[in-house]
């Protein structure tokens, strides 16, 4: 059996896809998931989905471009410059 | 040497040897994900040892490198079981689920001590094993009944409670590897 892991990083943060194991059952994926995605300290949690109980969803078509229903239009940065100068704080600095 | 010196030199000494034996296996173990597991869990052991070896090195007045690296083979207190070199799986699967057994009852021992740091340093490693029994189990419950397993637990199982005062045929040559690099840079630090 296949498993994906998925890994939480830290408490509170959501899970993400980190790799898979091959298992002869869920058993032995939560020993071997433990050396491999666990023994550094990188992880607070690990989630264990057989392959099989992934339903995968592709294709989206947009044949008549509906760029109204898309997000490219709205500008986040004037919004939140806007959204800062009512609360009366400075911008924060570029990382 | 005391009955304190001689109970952790014995601790450090099996998981050093064992550590050492199970990480030969580091990249030909029979699957990807148990060749990363079972280094890991073998690295670990060799942390216990370091661990343990701190403790005596204190009682006795030297350090932990020179307790691994520096004794004769006549001086090593390890358990037979350990020492041996195993070239197949069911062999080197075996060993390790006999060990977790035996260890686990050194290790409880230990967390009853009324020595506080002896007591502590067992919950430390405790905590790891409850991983390493967790893998061993799994594998003997995979294999019960599996002739070559059946028949590797049978040749080993004598050995769990072998004399610890004199080495078997295989200690030289893995003494011999273990200590080389120390015997090459005498008194560097790592």
């Amino acid at each position: 059996m296949i498993f994906e892991v998925f890994r939480q990083e830290k408490r509170g943060q959501p899970f993400a896809h980190a790799g898979s194991i091959e298992a002869p059952d869920v058993a032995f994926a939560e020993t071997w998931a433990r050396e491999q995605y666990g023994r550094r300290g990188e992880s607070e949690a690990l989630w264990l989905v057989p392959r099989s109980g992934v339903h995968e969803v592709r294709d989206f078509p947009d044949e008549f471009d509906l760029k109204y229903r898309r997000v490219d239009g709205y500008s986040l940065k004037r919004r939140l410059k806007e959204a800062r100068e009512r609360a009366g704080t400075p911008p924060a600095r570029a990382r | 040497m005391n009955e304190r010196a001689r109970l952790l030199l014995e601790l450090a000494d099996d998981e050093l040897l064992v550590g050492w034996r199970d990480s030969e296996w580091t990249g030909i173990a029979p699957t990807l994900e148990e060749d990363v597991a079972f280094s890991s869990i073998a690295q670990n052991e060799i942390g216990h040892a370091r661990a343990a070896y701190e403790l005596a090195a204190r009682e006795l007045g030297t350090t932990a490198d020179e307790l691994a690296f520096d004794r004769a083979p006549g001086e090593y207190r390890s358990s037979p079981l350990v020492e041996l070199r195993l070239v197949d799986w069911a062999h080197t699967i075996a060993r390790r689920c006999l060990y977790e057994q035996a260890d686990r009852a050194r290790i409880e021992a230990l967390m009853q001590s009324g020595d506080e740091v002896v007591a502590g340093l067992a919950r430390k490693i405790d905590r790891e094993e409850a991983y390493h029994r967790m893998h061993a189990e799994l594998w003997a419950e995979r294999l019960r009944g599996d002739p070559r397993f059946e028949q590797a637990l049978a040749e080993l199982r004598p050995y769990v409670d072998g004399d610890r005062r004199t080495r078997t045929d295989d200690f030289a040559a893995l003494h011999d590897e273990m200590t080389s690099v120390r015997r090459t840079a005498p008194g560097a630090e790592w």
